[in-house]
């Protein structure tokens, strides 16, 4: 059996992977396997489900404890990542910020991957007024760097100063998803309006199918894989621009990757490990998100093997 | 319409189809100058400039015609299928005695698929690749004839095995793509065939096709098209299929119908120079190989500004002045149903004397008509003469 053992070697270091594996044997492309390579991001994004659920009862010191301590370093007895400024322990910090990072990250994309699908999918369908108002609105939405956005919106959305911690971080998914949406948004339209072109769509309607089953049922789920693959480098996104305005003081109170990443900033000559545990972080999990991304496509997609 | 008396005429006249006049019998469809053109950037796109058409039930009707020659335009527009932005349609189109241009979407809709149905040209694109081949016979099934899940399954099974599809039950839950290109084409035909449509339109079905599956394809529409005692528009580029299949054919050239007969009359009695145009490109097996194959100098013209004459005239080998002038009507021929637009029509002696004429001038496109010699049409292409005709608007009448 080599062909599924070259597919799978072949899809993940393929970037381009759509236009990129033409040529590939039909059926078997199908069964594209993990590799060693994607069990070991399947097992990074599992261990970070795990952390995220279940940080309070995992034995770690409480994170918000600041203990009179000397300053430890990287892998000291008992705190294996050290501790940060006011002596708190890093380990138990980062999979505590697992929790509102990924929920941060995941959320927001899927304000992005509903509401912008949603657009995106009526705007490439349809060819009226409102589809090209959407369109527009995309446009301008993107025309703001993404930061600057989300910072603004954050600012807006925030109100008054004695916001709770939950709040903080509901306004940042929502500014997080709305700048996300127009990326999702402009994606779906791209794909909706090649895909609402072919023939089966007008073999649909000459069956009498009505538009939103067209939409829904004949057009989406051609769709989806491309609205998926960019979703997951969205969540990847999200998870940096989180850290990035909790850099720029907008960030959430809780602990989170992005909130650490801030605190840590001003001490990063003497001790860097306080921002490099949090950065290592996320940087494996947008590499695993990445990586299993492109193998999900490459396995679910059947139309890789008609290619 | 009761399915009882249907299936009492495709029970009684299985062999004999024309032969029972029951109530359904007479004009299905009726297409009275059909204009349909598109609004672009250029200009306004005329694809069909008044075609009037009629069809019974029980008959096949070949429109046929070179790319460009708003043959699938016509068959889209009948259905009414092309969208409304950029699409403007007027004249009468009736099917079974109702008027569709004036029917609203919602009661067209469920016209489409159980009153008319549509197979496409492409299989490969006319089938959702990521939907199962049993689900896309079956929605069809489920919406309009409102069956229960089994129900459904089964009809779909009975219809796969009706376009000869080996092994049905294990083919609903495969995809498209694990399909053969001629097998493809059968499911797409059971699936416009799967509400019982009582007229079908057959969109150059086998052009996408591989030739040896061709026959199979043509063979089976046909069958299908006896057994349910349907109405088929079959349209197509290649008179050799229409040949055999079809009792009335229909030459598009630019739009327009330039000749329709039924379809031994036109065989027999060539009027429109198109049409001759047409059926001697078809290589013929008794030829010597390496025979130059015949063609048809130039391409058809730009709609947005059609010749102000007789559209086919800047390519026709009979062309006079008249012709680049004055646009000729349909009329009738010696044999009843047979209507061609020519002013020197084939097989006359008015035909003939402009052939001469033009042959005499050295109009290229009568050189190369009379002599179908390498030689002749190299030398009319060296002189840049025979795609010449090809610049549409401006009639080439100057360099004769």
């Amino acid at each position: 059996m080599a062909a599924p053992e070259t597919t799978t070697a072949a899809a993940p270091t393929d970037p381009g992977l759509a236009s990129a594996s033409p040529g590939e044997a039909p059926t078997v492309a199908k069964k594209a396997k993990l590799g060693f390579g994607g069990w070991l991001a399947l097992a990074w994004l599992v261990a970070i489900v795990i952390m995220a659920l279940f940080a309070s009862f995992l034995p770690l010191e409480d994170p918000a404890r600041s203990a009179f301590r000397p300053r430890l370093g990287m892998f000291s007895d008992g705190n294996i990542f050290g501790t940060d400024t006011n002596g708190r322990d890093v380990l138990a910090r980062v999979v505590h910020g697992t929790r509102v990072s990924v929920l941060i990250g995941f959320a927001s994309v899927s304000i992005g991957m509903v509401v912008g699908g949603a657009l995106g999918l009526y705007a490439g369908y349809f060819r009226n007024r409102l589809a090209s108002t959407i369109s527009w609105l995309f446009d301008i939405l993107l025309s703001f760097p993404a930061i600057v956005l989300a910072l603004s919106l954050v600012a807006v959305l925030a109100g008054g100063a004695e916001s709770s911690d939950t709040q903080k971080n509901m306004v940042i998914i929502l500014a997080l998803g709305i700048v996300s949406v127009p990326l999702l948004g402009r994606i779906t339209r791209g794909t909706t309006l090649t895909w609402s072109q072919r023939e089966f769509v007008t073999a649909a309607r000459s069956l009498g199918a009505k538009d939103l089953r067209i939409m829904v049922r004949e057009v989406l789920p051609n769709v989806l894989p491309a609205m998926f693959s960019l979703a997951l480098l969205s969540v990847a996104v999200s998870i940096v621009a989180e850290g990035s305005l909790a850099v720029l003081g907008a960030g959430t109170n809780s602990v989170s990757w992005g909130s650490m990443i801030a605190g840590g900033r001003s001490d990063l000559q003497r001790i860097p490990h306080v921002v490099m545990v949090p950065s290592a972080f996320i940087f494996f999990t947008v590499l695993a998100l990445n990586y299993l991304g492109d193998i999900a496509r490459a396995r679910f997609d059947v139309r890789e093997s008609i290619l | 319409m009761s399915t009882d008396s249907t299936t009492a005429a495709v029970g009684r006249g299985r062999r004999r189809v024309l032969t029972a006049p029951d109530s359904h019998a007479g004009t299905l469809l009726e297409v009275d100058d059909l204009r349909t053109s598109f609004v672009t950037p250029r200009g306004v796109v005329t694809a069909v400039d008044g075609v009037s058409l009629s069809l019974e039930r029980g008959r096949t009707l070949g429109v046929v015609g070179e790319s460009g020659s708003g043959k699938s335009v016509l068959a889209r527009s009948i259905m009414g299928l092309l969208g409304n932005r950029n699409v403007r349609r007027s004249g009468s189109v009736r099917y079974a005695g109702q008027e569709l241009t004036e029917l609203n979407r919602k009661d067209l809709r469920s016209l489409w698929g159980t009153g008319m149905a549509m197979v496409f040209q492409d299989p490969m694109t006319s089938l959702n690749p990521v939907m199962k081949i049993g689900r896309q016979l079956t929605e069809g099934l489920r919406r309009h004839l409102d069956m229960s899940k089994d129900d459904a399954n089964a009809t779909a099974v009975e219809l796969l095995s009706s376009v000869g599809i080996p092994e049905p039950e294990r083919r609903l839950s495969q995809y498209a793509h694990e399909l053969s290109g001629g097998m493809r084409q059968r499911v797409t035909i059971a699936i416009a065939l799967a509400c019982g449509p009582k007229l079908l339109f057959a969109d150059e079905p086998t052009t996408a096709l591989d030739v040896t599956v061709q026959a199979q394809i043509l063979n089976l529409l046909q069958a299908q098209q006896h057994e349910r005692h349907m109405a088929m528009v079959l349209v197509t580029h290649d008179l050799g299929v229409v040949a055999g299949r079809t009792d009335d054919i229909a030459v598009m050239y630019a739009g327009q119908i330039v000749e329709t007969a039924p379809t031994r009359t036109l065989f027999a009695n060539v009027r429109m120079p198109y049409t001759e145009a047409l059926l001697k490109s078809i290589p013929k097996l008794e030829q010597p190989s390496h025979t130059r194959l015949q063609i048809i100098g130039g391409r058809p013209p730009d709609l947005i500004s059609p010749p102000a004459g007789c559209r086919f005239s800047p390519r026709c080998p009979y062309a006079q002045d008249k012709c680049r002038t004055e646009q000729p009507p349909l009329i009738e021929a010696e044999q009843p149903g047979h209507l061609f637009r020519c002013w020197f029509p084939v097989g006359t002696d008015a035909g003939r004397e402009a052939f001469e004429r033009n042959l005499a001038a050295g109009v290229p496109a009568a050189i190369a008509a009379r002599t179908g010699d390498a030689a002749a049409v190299e030398l009319a292409d060296e002189r840049g003469l025979a795609t010449q005709t090809s610049t549409t608007d401006t009639a080439p009448g100057s360099n004769a």
